[in-house]
């Protein structure tokens, strides 16, 4: 028997009120996350992967947000918190890298003091203290000059460079979850591989379990043990990750890791084309009847276009959400 | 002029096409302003002495990360923005030394294809007015011809014709770029700049316009100078690929001698760095120190000298020169 989850997610829905109906971001999405381990979430737009993470925090609005299931951390169900309750756990348990550092952090604090508010706010020292700490996560992410640093303001860091801030505020009150939406997206490849280098080494030294939400196959390759795959909301598959990359069982996913180039690709191959997935992503008003993926599926059968596919749990911890394999 | 000393041809395997286009020591300075009314205050040099040429049928792939001036370049090349130095040769003549009606005309044959599905397209035209603009503007097509005209292109691209009189907003974001690319065909052109054109674009997506791209040159003789930050999208669309560094180019190679065989120490690093999309492989990255320098106060000597691993003193005096390797590989660096 698996020690109980760090975050369990049980049939999770989140809606939103739009003025043209109703929009079904997230439906019935139930997954695990263990100590420790870091899970890859991996999607197109609109799959609702953000969602998920905005939802576990409890950042949605609501209304328009409407959000029904259970969110268990640590056994408590997130959903039925108090906003004072969940104000403690927040930033401090559980915490959340956006992926554009710019607009997330805020202009008119310095770096410093932005660190140093959620370590006073949930640790209760005092303001050298915090300041100390602050300055100390900042050298922890490996920003040169840190005391001068803690000085500036977001707008006079380099992107990468606010990155690491909004890592090292993350991290600062050692979270046991680190939720990262898209942490590398907005950032270069040779600045890419800084954060996914520091993200790996802190997460073996705070020993977090990381949510890691993008994308990037290739960060997920990369970084994740078990992998989520996401479309329209729903979970269509679930792997751990080698399986996932070696033999895909939703036509999604296959279509998804076939469409991407990889170097040295061509020269194996030689072909020029890429394997495509025809038509585009539907409009969430209109979702498809059956299973939603199957305007786009290579393989439809008659029953997809009716009804739609019960979740298989299949041998070795693999889950799919497809006709195919029932 | 023209041929004598690209003759060698950068990073070409000794091919016999055509240049279509040569650029020659284009540079491109931005000023800097401090303050209202206090006038320039130096400048911020954004392409540094870049050398190229596209031949006929090919793709060219121009890759750096972001501020290495790869779109600056594909902007001055159609004078979108004036360059302040250099020679653009379109079919051996210079478009920087052109009036307007005669730039007009060459435009015609050499377009562009924007980054942004969202903001390249006028929300006020719907699909066939847009697509008809270079049309109406460069021929004297009667409205008979132009309909027939876009609706040939519409379906070309993967789009219904019967979508013509509906507006860019109604479009996702790949078929956005479907009409941008429609619109860039219109006028038969020879060579289309393709500035960053999926990189906005879902992977699903991506794969489609991609597709879309290679299919069109190989109908349609088309050359492109393809530019983007994703290495595996540029190695696996193009033939040759010049990386950028700082406003120049470091390396130019054909695809397998440059993602076999980088020799800067940039693109080795470059290289290394993207996520490779396979769990099993253990990758070494190497890992560069620090950021891409300020243009605005850029280092001496070579400008990838203060994340260099491999740093020698003359890195930090002199600027290396871009040198033949053989095999047309070219690179600019001190130990190569």
């Amino acid at each position: 028997m698996r020690p109980e989850p760090l975050l369990s997610i049980r049939n999770l829905r989140t809606r939103f009120k739009t003025y043209e109906g109703m929009v079904t971001a997230v439906d019935r999405l139930s997954l695990d996350v263990h100590r420790g381990e870091t899970l890859g979430v991996v999607g197109e737009s609109g799959c609702g992967k953000s969602v998920t993470a905005l939802s576990i925090l409890r950042l949605l609005p609501s209304p328009p947000a409407e959000i029904q299931g259970e969110i268990l951390f640590e056994g408590t169900n997130i959903l039925d918190l108090t906003p004072d309750r969940i104000r403690q756990i927040r930033g401090n348990a559980i915490s959340i890298i956006f992926q554009e550092p710019l607009t997330s952090l805020n202009p008119v604090l310095t770096i410093g003091e932005q660190i140093s508010e959620a370590i006073r706010l949930h640790q209760g020292v005092t303001r050298q203290e915090a300041w100390k700490r602050a300055v100390e996560m900042l050298e922890l992410v490996q920003i040169p000059s840190p005391d001068a640093r803690a000085h500036e303001y977001p707008h006079q860091l380099s992107g990468g460079m606010r990155q690491r801030a909004m890592i090292a505020m993350a991290l600062s009150c050692r979270p046991q979850l680190l939720l990262a939406d898209e942490p590398t997206t907005a950032l270069d490849v040779t600045i890419q591989a800084q954060i996914i280098d520091l993200m790996v080494r802190l997460k073996e030294e705070f020993r977090t379990s990381i949510v890691l939400i993008t994308h990037n196959l290739g960060l997920i390759a990369g970084m994740a043990r078990r992998v989520v795959v996401m479309y329209l909301g729903k979970m269509v598959e679930e792997a751990p990750v080698k399986d996932l990359f070696r033999e895909p069982l939703h036509p999604y996913t296959q279509g998804l890791l076939e469409s991407i180039p990889w170097i040295g690709q061509k020269l194996k191959t030689g072909k020029r084309l890429l394997r495509e997935i025809p038509g585009i992503v539907p409009n969430p008003l209109e979702m498809p009847e059956g299973c939603r993926f199957h305007p786009r599926c290579p393989r439809v059968m008659e029953v997809c276009r009716k009804e739609e596919p019960p979740l298989k749990e299949l041998n070795g911890g693999r889950k799919v959400l497809c006709w195919l394999w029932n | 002029m023209v041929a004598g000393k690209f003759s060698a041809g950068y990073g070409t395997d000794g091919g016999n096409s055509l240049a279509l286009l040569e650029v020659h020591n284009l540079r491109k300075d931005f000023p800097v302003r401090k303050g209202l009314f206090s006038g320039t205050r130096g400048s911020i040099r954004a392409v540094d002495g870049v050398d190229f040429e596209l031949r006929e049928g090919e793709t060219l792939g121009l890759v750096g990360e972001s501020g290495c001036g790869k779109t600056t370049v594909a902007r001055c090349l159609l004078r979108l923005i004036e360059p302040t130095e250099g020679e653009v040769l379109f079919e051996g003549e210079d478009l920087l030394k052109m009036d307007r009606e005669a730039l007009r005309k060459v435009r015609a044959r050499f377009q562009i294809i924007f980054q942004d599905p969202y903001s390249s397209l006028n929300p006020r035209m719907n699909v066939g007015e847009i697509i008809a603009e270079p049309l109406r503007n460069h021929t004297r097509s009667s409205r008979g011809e132009i309909r027939d005209r876009v609706c040939f292109l519409m379906e070309k691209v993967g789009l219904h014709p019967e979508q013509a009189r509906r507006y860019p907003h109604e479009f996702s974001g790949g078929q956005r770029q479907r009409i941008g690319i429609a619109r860039a065909l219109a006028l038969n052109p020879r060579v289309i700049i393709c500035d960053e054109p999926v990189s906005a674009l879902d992977v699903s997506i991506q794969a489609q316009v991609i597709n879309l791209l290679v299919q069109l040159q190989e109908e349609m003789g088309l050359s492109y100078l393809f530019i983007a930050h994703d290495l595996s999208v540029v190695e696996h669309i193009s033939n040759r690929v010049a990386v950028m560094y700082l406003g120049r180019i470091v390396e130019l190679a054909t695809d397998q001698e440059l993602y076999r065989n980088p020799q800067h120490p940039y693109t080795q690093a470059l290289l290394s760095a993207v996520p490779v999309p396979d769990p099993e492989v253990q990758q070494r990255r190497i890992v560069l120190q620090g950021d891409v320098p300020s243009p605005l106060n850029p280092p001496s000597g070579c400008g990838f000298h203060t994340r260099c691993p491999e740093r020698i003193d003359l890195c930090t005096n002199e600027v290396p020169a871009f040198r033949d390797l053989g095999n047309g590989h070219w690179a600019a660096c001190h130990l190569r």
